[in-house]
């Protein structure tokens, strides 16, 4: 699938203006509160008719204000998974799913039904009614709902937010099953970096309403050049880490190409990869070997870049061992440490601030 | 049912079918207006909420006059449909009907109305976001969850057309047997030397129709709260 937009909105004072072209797979979009991520989600879905705007989906015309078309939403065989589940109250969970099955493109077949109630872990809750459901149980229902609609994409708008942190966590761990299993595209809207890092492939940076940025994930989130991104709380970059299935005094160790990283976390069988967002504040930087230091984690990293200076704080960009690692540290320290483009050092990353 | 006349049965039971009968043709037009009224904008709306409106606000004798200018014997549409369906609203029941349904009318619309306004349209666009056409979304989303406010509708255009009299009597008089209804009797009994007996029957009957139909509407309402399940 292609989706490809360019368009120009205007809402009172608000302008949002995106040209993006997204590949299959799911796309994170992602920016501060009132980016314009939901209204960009409510343009796609037809939800919301933009003042100038051209969207295609697969080649076929969603809205193109020029040519004065426009496709209902009802057609427009896209998904959407709203912040407050918007489950049918009169319906029970069955009755919400099928309503999905019914309307959607093509009948689900019963054996994709059973694989959806199984992915989201439905099938105590079939006869329940949507009053009586938790919050994370609401959004696991109204994710197999839009699933079961068949749709050719499908959008989520910050499915997590309502959430409290233990339900976020265990709602993130089905909506990674439902990310690595099925192949609808996806948009993942939300303003929490981690999520997005932890579930999409692209990445799209809303602005103040301006797509900034747009692209592999990966790539993004190793640019110091993307204030949206580098300077925000949650900055950081992924590191692929393979468990050597040891654990010692609750850390298990994790190899890495530029060293070993030993985690909290529950022990992850040997050879396994996990992807590991290393937040940018969370790394110091050391030249030469470190000493005593309560830190474990050492890597071997080599300056790539040092970005522009904001507030006293710059970010500096590593390689460690092939991977990208985004770091922040004061201007004082790039002084002090002379910190350059090819300058070996150490990037030293406290246990306690790592999950997965 | 010894306590009551054969005539006053008959009134009885030419009340319950005028009434029913004004209930169940004005539903479906008035659930077509409320939603229009609740979900559309277009120029003129407020015309066509303003004529819904008129026969809350006018003198009843107005309304049963206007009534019995158009399609009484003599107006056009009255005329109109003698001719091409051989139906006659004039001196008949079926008038009696016509005028206590249009005198229900606004009741019906306006809790209708409500009721479908505070359906939350975000349920509606999830409903077109999984594939249901606008038709059906009314169907199963919007109409189901302003059900309360429907059969409440209903209710109050039935209590309504039980106690109308005013456009009733203007428009198709006041016959025994065809066009009184309990009001009508009530009204006559009195005037009469020794009335005041059938009087009181009629009225205590008109009492408990009132309270049934209250009752029925509560016990009804109640019902689907609980079936809609503890939804917040």
């Amino acid at each position: 699938m292609t989706l490809q937009m360019d368009l120009s909105h205007h809402q009172g004072d608000f302008h949002l203006q995106v040209v993006a072209d997204l590949p299959a797979g799911v796309t994170g979009v992602f920016g501060p509160s009132g980016a314009g991520k939901s209204t960009l989600l409510e343009i796609v879905a037809g939800l919301r008719r933009p003042k100038q705007a051209r969207i295609t989906l697969d080649g076929k015309v969603l809205c193109d204000t020029a040519a004065g078309r426009w496709m209902p939403p009802h057609r427009r065989g896209i998904g959407y998974v709203f912040q407050d589940s918007r489950l049918f109250p009169h319906l029970s969970v069955t009755e919400n799913l099928n309503f999905g099955r019914r309307h959607g493109r093509a009948p689900a077949h019963p054996s994709t039904c059973a694989e959806v109630i199984e992915l989201l872990g439905l099938a105590r809750l079939l006869d329940r009614s949507p009053g009586s459901l938790s919050g994370g149980e609401r959004q696991r229902v109204a994710i197999a709902r839009a699933l079961l609609s068949a749709p050719r994409l499908l959008l989520l708008d910050e499915p997590c937010a309502s959430l409290d942190l233990p339900r976020r966590e265990e709602l993130l761990g089905y909506l990674a099953a439902v990310c690595a299993t099925s192949s609808v595209p996806m948009l993942y809207v939300s303003h929490s970096l981690p999520e997005i890092a932890r579930l999409a492939h692209q990445l799209l940076l809303l602005e103040n309403g301006q797509a900034t940025a747009c692209g592999p994930i990966h790539e993004l989130l190793g640019r110091v050049d993307l204030p949206g991104l580098s300077r925000s709380d949650e900055a950081g970059t992924v590191l692929l880490v393979r468990s050597i299935g040891t654990a010692e005094a609750g850390l298990c160790s994790y190899e890495h190409a530029a060293g070993v990283l030993r985690l909290p976390g529950p022990l992850v069988p040997a050879g396994q990869t996990i992807r590991l967002l290393v937040k940018a504040r969370d790394v110091s930087l050391a030249v030469g070997e470190p000493g005593q230091l309560s830190i474990r984690n050492r890597l071997a990293a080599t300056v790539m870049e040092v970005g522009p200076p904001h507030a006293g704080l710059c970010e500096v960009l590593l390689d460690a061992g092939g991977d990208r690692l985004l770091t922040r540290v004061t201007m004082a320290t790039v002084g002090e440490l002379s910190l350059q483009s090819g300058r070996r050092v150490t990037a030293l990353i406290k246990s306690a601030s790592l999950g997965h | 049912m010894t306590i009551f006349t054969p005539d006053e049965l008959t009134t009885i039971q030419l009340s319950l079918k005028v009434s029913a009968w004004a209930t169940l043709v004005s539903l479906p037009p008035g659930i077509a207006v409320a939603w229009v009224l609740a979900r559309r904008e277009f120029p003129g709306k407020w015309l066509l909420d303003v004529l819904i409106h008129l026969p809350l606000v006018m003198p009843p004798v107005v309304t049963g006059y206007l009534l019995l200018m158009a399609f009484g014997r003599q107006g056009p549409l009255g005329i109109w449909l003698e001719t091409t369906l051989g139906f006659t609203f004039a001196f008949n029941w079926t008038g009696a009907a016509l005028a206590c349904g249009i005198m229900g009318f606004p009741l019906l619309v306006r809790s209708v109305r409500l009721s479908i306004e505070s359906v939350n349209r975000g349920l509606e666009q999830a409903a077109n976001t999984l594939g249901a056409n606008p038709a059906w979304v009314v169907v199963r989303v919007t109409l189901p969850l302003a059900l309360p406010g429907i059969l409440a509708g209903a209710v109050l255009c039935f209590a309504k057309a039980l106690g109308e009299f005013g456009a009733t009597i203007t428009f198709v008089s006041n016959i025994p047997g065809l066009t009184q209804t309990l009001p009508g009797a009530i009204y006559n009994s009195i005037q009469l030397p020794e009335g005041e007996a059938a009087a009181l029957r009629l009225t205590g009957v008109a009492i408990a129709l009132s309270m049934g139909a209250l009752l029925v509407s509560e016990w009804l309402t109640r019902r689907l709260r609980k079936r809609e399940g503890q939804a917040r």
